[in-house]
């Protein structure tokens, strides 16, 4: 619901625009970034963003530590749903060598890359609760995030920048009992999912913070170059799993869910938020087909250590968590890439948010932040 | 639709501003003027057989050897579910290339880091300045000529420690 | 007959110094300053597993209510700048813990154009942390180390050389 704001011309107070700063380092912000907000009172005029706090010149580092190498630096695109990332990278090298990788290596890679985005989701609505200002739900995401890292742990042996994927296929196979554990886990997952929905999603005030704020049209969506969930809230139903499968996502039954704006209007704050949720749910189906499927045989294709794929240039998109992730590469046949671009979800979401922000409050730029699930490594690489 | 036919439409259109279909390792794209692009993108995305109603990555790459800078725009379509990749080249002394802000929004970002990371002028662009590295950056990193300067701001940039790379020279 | 001898288990002595930082560590706000991958560690460690509350440790927005600024993450050079401000805007007595490589030396990222090796060439840091990520554990060790270093400072005895400006 929005609030209608008079604003007396002339009789009641004369008010003056000032010029905030919100950032770079804000609890509210989703790691390093700033806005300039013009502000007349509460209501935001204009929030230009001002990025490149994080920029850490990953795609200049790819071109000095050779192909094998940049896999821990893919971890760092964004840091909260690495697999993604990982599998974006693999599948460049591979598709300018010529390589193919084994069934189980996908697989693996699918069920980690699912793993993962359960992880980043949960962070995100933990995080979306905290902004708006429901902080204990960020303790209950952040409860069953250390159970999903106990998983990845035991798969890979690290907690947040994985570097589990190889060019090729995987670097390790599940350990024993694996598949066993995640089904667990996932068996209680689901019921806290709907505990999560019954605390934050649904209560009043949550649904009227989130509700009709900041409605996204899908042509706006698209034009602005909108992607993942934030794309599929506004009515779009496109999902790179479903609809230009990659890796062997078409063996694999699952929903795609689009916003239909219960709360409000159709790509509002509220179909951000929920997408998250109803995403959690539908990679559960997902992780609990693939650990049921799973072939026998090697994990990882034969790759040379010296790899060097011949010259040529190719574009690989993934569904990272926060969106199809776009990742062009250059190689001119030696060791080493020639040029790598990503162009991740939260890039374009950043953009669009100088336009979506007049007439939007404070606390609603706030909000706005958060549904979009905009992580700063992803927007400055 | 597949590129050779787009490229028909294209040369048909815009003559010999849009070059042939060329067939690199995998995908196969298609070359087009730099001061041309605008038309083009505008083109190609209110055609109805085209509809490319999306961009999906807008990249530029140092070529020194050959002398030029190219973007790469990968579009894509929503509504007909068909992908194209363009390229133009601009000249790496003082690149300069239309800009696909007007019809693409999201390009406005993407040409912004293009600019500040390789310095392409992007002719039309309402507000190109640098977007990723600080204001009063010096250079282009991402060209492959790229020398660091020995420090920012009195923050010295001189490595000491042990992890050592020759980065790889190239021509 | 003195107070002491005739309620021995009420009353206890001790020195000012270690009083005054007895209180001082059991209650170290951090600030906020998770820069990348570290923070979501950060976050952790304060979560529910291992959790950083029991120590007294709380997060804090602002730079003016923190003791303890944890810079979680890789500095670079547009944001070290930025760095230096924060620092300056927390009151005395303030401590900094380096929490990761990139923070420590620039870790993976000394190869960057745009990264500062290490925040100790703008701050003065009194613990750092190794790891990428570290685990919520080596955070904990490195705050639990941060806390016996505070329980070795002297206040009241201070010469003019000593005292941080």
């Amino acid at each position: 619901m929005s609030v209608e704001i008079e604003m007396e011309d002339g009789g009641g107070l004369a008010t003056e625009e000032m010029t905030l700063n919100m950032g770079p380092q804000h609890p509210s912000t989703h790691g390093v970034l700033r806005f300039i907000v013009k502000a007349d009172g509460e209501v935001m005029r204009k929030a230009t963003p001002d990025i490149g706090y994080l920029h850490r010149s990953i795609e200049k580092i790819a071109e000095k530590v050779g192909w094998h190498g940049f896999m821990p630096y893919t971890d760092r695109v964004d840091y909260v749903a690495a697999m993604a990332c990982n599998q974006g990278w693999a599948m460049c090298g591979e598709a300018l060598g010529g390589i193919e990788v084994p069934r189980r290596g996908e697989y693996c890679r699918v069920i980690a890359a699912e793993l993962s985005r359960i992880c980043s989701h949960l962070l995100a609505i933990g995080a979306t609760g905290m902004d708006i200002g429901a902080v204990t739900p960020f303790t209950h995401a952040l409860r069953e995030r250390e159970m999903i890292n106990d998983l990845i742990e035991e798969l890979c042996g690290a907690r947040l920048t994985y570097n589990y994927m190889r060019i090729g296929g995987v670097a390790w196979d599940l350990p024993p009992g694996f598949r066993k554990r995640v089904t667990t886990y996932l068996d209680h997952l689901e019921p806290t999912i709907h505990e999560i929905n019954d605390l934050l999603s649904y209560g009043k005030i949550y649904a009227e913070r989130l509700g009709s704020v900041a409605v996204i049209s899908p042509e706006m969506a698209i034009g602005y170059g909108l992607v993942g969930p934030n794309l599929r809230a506004s009515g779009v139903k496109y999902d790179l799993r479903k609809d230009r499968p990659y890796s062997v996502y078409g063996d694999f039954d699952f929903d795609v869910p689009v916003g239909h704006g219960e709360m409000g209007a159709v790509g509002d704050c509220w179909d951000r938020y929920m997408m998250r949720i109803w995403e959690i749910l539908e990679s559960a189906k997902i992780l609990r087909q693939a650990c049921e499927k799973l072939p026998d045989g090697p994990v990882i294709a034969k790759v040379p250590r010296n790899f060097k794929p011949p010259a040529g240039d190719v574009h690989v998109r993934v569904e990272a968590a926060r969106g199809d992730m776009s990742w062009y590469c250059v190689s001119d046949g030696s060791e080493y890439p020639y040029r790598l671009h990503v162009r991740t979800g939260s890039f374009s979401a950043m953009s669009i948010i100088e336009e979506l922000s007049e007439g939007l409050m404070i606390a609603d730029l706030v909000a706005l932040i958060a549904t979009f699930d905009i992580v700063a490594p992803e927007v400055d690489r | 639709m597949d590129a050779s036919a787009i490229q028909k439409k294209l040369e048909a259109k815009f003559g010999g501003s849009v070059g042939p279909v060329t067939t690199g390792l995998l995908e196969a794209w298609i070359g087009v003027d730099p001061d041309k692009i605008a038309e083009v993108a505008a083109f190609l995305k209110d055609d109805p057989d085209t509809r490319f109603d999306s961009l999906s990555n807008l990249s530029g790459v140092d070529y020194p050897a050959r002398g030029h800078i190219e973007v790469v725009y990968n579009l894509m379509s929503y509504a007909k579910r068909h992908e194209l990749t363009l390229k133009v080249s601009a000249e790496r002394e003082a690149p300069r290339v239309a800009t696909v802000c007007n019809v693409w929004p999201g390009a406005n970002w993407l040409e912004r880091e293009v600019y500040d990371l390789l310095g392409v002028d992007f002719v039309g662009h309402p507000d190109l300045r640098r977007i990723l590295l600080p204001d009063d950056w010096v250079g282009n990193p991402l060209r492959k000529d790229y020398v660091e300067a020995p420090s920012y701001h009195g923050i010295s940039t001189v490595r000491e420690s042990m992890l050592r790379i020759e980065p790889p020279s190239r021509e | 007959m003195s107070l002491i001898n005739s309620v021995p288990e009420m009353v206890f002595t001790t020195k000012v110094d270690a009083f005054l930082n007895w209180t001082r560590k059991s209650s170290l706000w951090y600030m906020l300053f998770g820069l990348a991958c570290c923070a979501i560690e950060m976050m952790q460690t304060g979560g529910p597993r291992s959790d950083l509350d029991r120590f007294g440790m709380a997060p804090r927005a602002t730079p003016r209510v923190s003791d303890l600024m944890i810079v979680a993450g890789t500095l670079t050079l547009k944001m070290a700048l930025r760095t230096k401000v924060l620092y300056d805007q927390m009151p005395d007595p303030k401590y900094v813990l380096s929490m990761g490589s990139c923070a420590s030396c620039g870790g993976l990222f000394q190869l960057a154009y745009s990264v500062c090796d290490g925040v100790d060439k703008i701050i003065p840091v009194d613990v750092y942390v190794p790891g990428c990520p570290p685990r919520p554990e080596a955070l904990t060790e490195g705050l639990l180390l941060l806390q016996e270093k505070m329980m070795q400072e002297k206040w009241l005895v201070r010469s003019a050389a000593s005292t941080t400006v």
